[in-house]
């Protein structure tokens, strides 16, 4: 069974009118079917306001189904008892590393979300033990979170949520105001927990250099998905990408253009190993065919 | 014409134990009508470099010249340099206030002590040229997408007519069209104006596509300045500080390592593109 799955999941909020009367409905998510599978990595693409962030909230609850089900490791979102193993199950972690970190001290932030849960003292300090390692910030489990970088704030946060133990953790654009390298240690430490760990991860981003190793990737338009598959799949359809104001990744983008330029590349070429691999096939090719010609 | 920056150096918390050298010996010559990327990782000092530029930040020590003027000199206006140089925060929507969006474009121009009509005038023109058009004068700023609300706020510095425009990451949570459709904007701004455009950004891709000059930041001193692909020669320096060249840079290098032919001083796609088919061609 799936650890997530929406049927026909419908969210509506009423925008209200000055005088508190309603003015309009908005559907945010508009009739969704989804059926994630436990231990895969799972990408979510769309424009600003496609209603990817309203989805990432339904997976823990903050909001629930205006119609159609979400279940959550078989458990019903729309019961009030659930909320909390839920939670438990799906941890969140969102854009801005400064709003999702409370301790003053790294470690103690960890075992905030453990020591709510009841868990007993000992387990907690095991748990933070464990959790930073994973994201490799044990050595700084004395340090104060403000003396971090923005990338290893975002592992800090992310090691909360792994101390909670979840089997799902949703990261909603947790690199937009991350530089390079900070987007790189929080991409790997995400892929690392997946692999290692067997957590399911579920990835939202604008960031398309982000989703090349996803086992799946959404895109969603209005509410609705609209695209899904591999990330070879979907970049390959970069005319249909734009149209939903995304992209592809640069070197996927280049090849594109070379493919049109006549160079005889694969469809969808996604890293640069890849693109010097297959290039260097080509210009072999071509020095035998002179050869031959010769 | 310009902006020139002297042994420009800033120091947080002189005295105390926190203690620490955010910018060290800057020097830096600004011209007029210039295109500029500032890179670097987070706390190398960028964010405060350009919060001088219009004088929020004091340097500890050193100067700065905006016209051959120090803009610490006694009588120096600074409330004039503040409408000489438009300075763009991250996340910029956040600071709307007003209830539509005509009344905060307004704001800074109103400010500056303009008459009703001129204000009107402004408002309309910096709306038109960040491509909002007439039927979002009269809406709540928080009716429109993170993208729209961005160039309401991007509107709001235009138009207090700046020579200089600073602009913080200005594409930071945007999707890809909404990054493009406002990097095109600056740029056209920046074509048509003629005015200073320092920009901000993490994205590699976006600073090559789009700007003249790169002044790297690294641990408040400025490590590398020149044109992107002079720059992103230096691709494995970039990565030691935490920045990177584009995907593209790294292409034509590898080929190059693979023994082939080619021009890798390129930073774009279409550079790439034209490159490897000259290669291949040869």
């Amino acid at each position: 069974m799936g650890i997530i799955e929406a049927a026909k999941l419908i969210f509506e909020y009423a925008k209200y009118s000055e005088e508190g009367n309603i003015e309009s409905v908005v559907r945010a998510i508009d009739g969704i079917d989804l059926d994630i599978e436990p231990g895969q990595f799972i990408a979510i693409l769309g424009h600003n306001g496609s209603g990817k962030s309203t989805l990432a909230k339904q997976m823990n609850a903050i909001l629930t189904p205006t119609d159609g089900t979400l279940y959550v490791d078989g458990k019903d979102t729309r019961r009030e008892e659930n909320i909390w193993p839920i939670r438990q199950t799906a941890g969140m972690v969102f854009q801005n590393p400064d709003n999702q970190i409370i301790g003053t001290v790294v470690e103690e932030d960890v075992g905030f979300g453990p020591e709510n849960m009841g868990v007993p003292t000992e387990e907690i300090w095991e748990r933070v033990e464990k959790s930073l390692k994973s994201v490799g910030m044990w050595e700084y489990r004395k340090n104060s979170p403000n003396k971090l970088s923005g990338g290893q704030k975002q592992r800090v946060a992310i090691a909360g949520v792994v101390a909670m133990r979840p089997k799902c953790i949703v990261l909603d654009e947790p690199t937009a105001m991350l530089d390079p390298n900070g987007r790189r240690e929080v991409i790997s430490t995400a892929q690392e927990l997946n692999k290692k760990e067997g957590v399911t991860v579920i990835l939202i981003t604008h960031y398309m250099d982000e989703v090349i190793d996803a086992d799946k990737v959404f895109v969603m338009d209005k509410g609705k998905i609209v695209m899904q598959g591999t990330p070879r799949e979907i970049f390959a359809q970069v005319e249909k990408l734009k149209q939903y104001r995304l992209d592809v990744p640069q070197v996927t983008l280049l090849s594109y253009e070379l493919r049109q330029a006549g160079v005889n590349l694969p469809e969808c070429v996604l890293t640069v190993e890849e693109l010097l691999e297959e290039l260097e096939k080509i210009r072999q090719q071509e020095g035998e065919d002179h050869g031959n010609q010769n | 014409m310009a902006i020139k920056i002297e042994n420009l150096s800033y120091v947080y918390s002189v005295g105390d134990a926190f203690e620490k050298k955010a910018l060290d010996q800057i020097n830096l010559l600004i011209p007029d009508g210039q295109f500029i990327g500032v890179i670097g990782h987070t706390g190398s000092g960028k964010s405060t470099l350009i919060q001088h530029l219009n004088g929020l930040l004091r340097a500890t020590s050193g100067k700065i010249f905006y016209n051959d003027q120090c803009i610490y000199d006694e009588n120096f206006e600074m409330r004039k340099l503040r409408e000489k140089v438009g300075l763009v925060f991250q996340y910029p929507e956040h600071q709307l206030f007003e209830a539509t969006v005509m009344e905060d474009v307004c704001f800074g121009p109103k400010n500056q002590g303009l008459s009703e009509t001129e204000i009107k005038e402004r408002a309309a023109e910096a709306l038109r040229q960040v491509g909002l058009s007439e039927e979002y004068y009269g809406k709540s700023p928080f009716e429109l997408s993170g993208g729209q609300k961005r160039r309401v706020a991007i509107a709001g510095i235009l138009a207090m007519h700046p020579e200089v425009l600073v602009l913080d990451e200005p594409t930071a949570g945007l999707d890809p069209r909404g990054r493009d459709e406002i990097l095109d904007q600056i740029a056209k701004l920046h074509r048509e104006r003629k005015i200073t455009v320092i920009l901000v950004s993490h994205s590699m891709e976006d600073v090559a596509n789009y700007v003249e000059r790169i002044i790297v930041m690294n641990k408040g001193c400025v490590t590398f300045d020149g044109a992107p692909r002079e720059v992103f020669q230096h691709y494995r320096e970039l990565e030691q500080i935490g920045l990177a060249a584009p995907k593209v840079t790294y292409v034509t290098k590898g080929l190059q390592e693979r023994g082939w032919n080619i021009d890798t001083m390129v930073t774009t796609v279409e550079e790439a593109k034209n490159a490897i088919l000259d290669a291949l061609r040869s």
